[in-house]
């Protein structure tokens, strides 16, 4: 009889380890895609990771690659240090939502307006998870959290940001893209955003940003199922998924 | 036969496997893992086609292998 033929094993660029993540908490999945991008382009060996403060603030125990933890909010910043000393190493940046959309974004924003050769993947799940489920500036209308218990009201907290838009109007960013986690179809098309934002760096030095809808079920107070179908059916209502900005020449990976 | 294999002390217990197996291969286990949660298993392996769709939405990575059978020559049968 035939060998059976492996159709999957967990890339090589992710560590073995248990990951601290809650149940169904869809961090995990995007690491291992992150993790497999590196290793299908090869850069494993020159790849420098910058983390976040967040819930993802233990990345660096979960990719097998270079990490630096940066301030809350900086990542930006030092991978932009990072890749102007380092022009011949793979620099991205892992952040959620309380980091990259709150306190980091004057980092974002100047970092995308000089088009700095780095990738940054946004995860987008609407609460503060790490600290107990606050108000993040992403968080819906009318969704509850541990700050807003009644739910966001626009006239008292405002609106959520749209992180994707709003950097679409600059002239500097080369790839900008939002996913989602919601469904083994997203999850794949997840990754085809990931690998062009990965390329955008590569291939056409400039700045690449995903910003991933991802499902906190602890702090929304599902079950990850239920999580996943909420974002499916409301999130994305909100934050459209959409490939706002194309690489040069057609480059692009369609779905 | 088509596989998977669940590191069973990651496996958080969180279901999404079955919630979007296609064949409904997996069931949880009665058993716990060294966490005390129960992990997900192979209920009905005859069933399983390889698809690795499990592999796709688990968070932890638990699994960590999806094995597929070499497909039958045609007029082999099956």
């Amino acid at each position: 009889m035939a060998e059976a033929q492996v159709v999957f094993t967990p890339p090589e660029s992710l560590s073995d380890t248990l990951m601290h993540y809650c149940p169904g908490c869809t961090h995990g999945s995007l690491h291992r895609l992150v993790a497999e991008i590196i290793d299908e382009l090869g850069v494993r060996e020159s790849t420098v990771g910058i983390c976040p403060v967040g819930c993802a603030v233990y990345a660096y125990n979960y990719f097998e690659v270079d990490m630096i933890e940066a301030a809350h909010g900086r990542a930006p910043a030092v991978a932009t240090g990072v890749k102007r000393v380092r022009d011949d190493c793979t620099v991205f940046t892992y952040q959620g939502d309380g980091d990259l959309a709150s306190i980091g974004m004057g980092e974002i924003v100047h970092a995308a307006a000089r088009n700095e050769a780095i990738t940054v993947v946004f995860v987008n799940n609407g609460v503060f998870g790490m600290t107990q489920g606050q108000m993040a500036p992403t968080t819906l209308i009318g969704q509850k959290a541990s700050t807003a218990p009644a739910g966001r009201r626009p006239e008292h907290e405002g609106f959520p940001v749209r992180v994707v838009e709003m950097l679409n109007a600059l002239e500097g960013p080369t790839y900008l893209a939002r996913s989602s986690m919601a469904s083994p179809r997203w999850i794949r098309d997840t990754k085809k955003k990931l690998r062009n934002a990965f390329k955008a760096q590569t291939e056409h030095h400039g700045f690449g940003l995903v910003e991933v809808l991802s499902s906190c079920p602890t702090w929304w107070g599902m079950t990850p199922k239920e999580a996943l179908d909420w974002m499916e059916s409301t999130v994305v209502d909100y934050y459209p998924i959409e490939e706002f900005r194309a690489l040069p020449e057609g480059d692009t990976e369609g779905e | 036969m088509n596989r998977i294999v669940v590191d069973e002390d990651k496996c958080r217990g969180c279901a999404l496997c079955i919630e979007f197996c296609p064949k409904n291969v997996l069931r949880m286990a009665d058993r716990f893992n060294r966490d005390g949660l129960n992990p997900a298993e192979m209920g009905w392996p005859e069933r399983c086609i390889g698809c690795a769709t499990c592999a796709t939405v688990c968070p932890h990575v638990a699994i960590v292998l999806v094995e597929r059978e070499p497909k039958k020559k045609a007029g082999a049968g099956q």
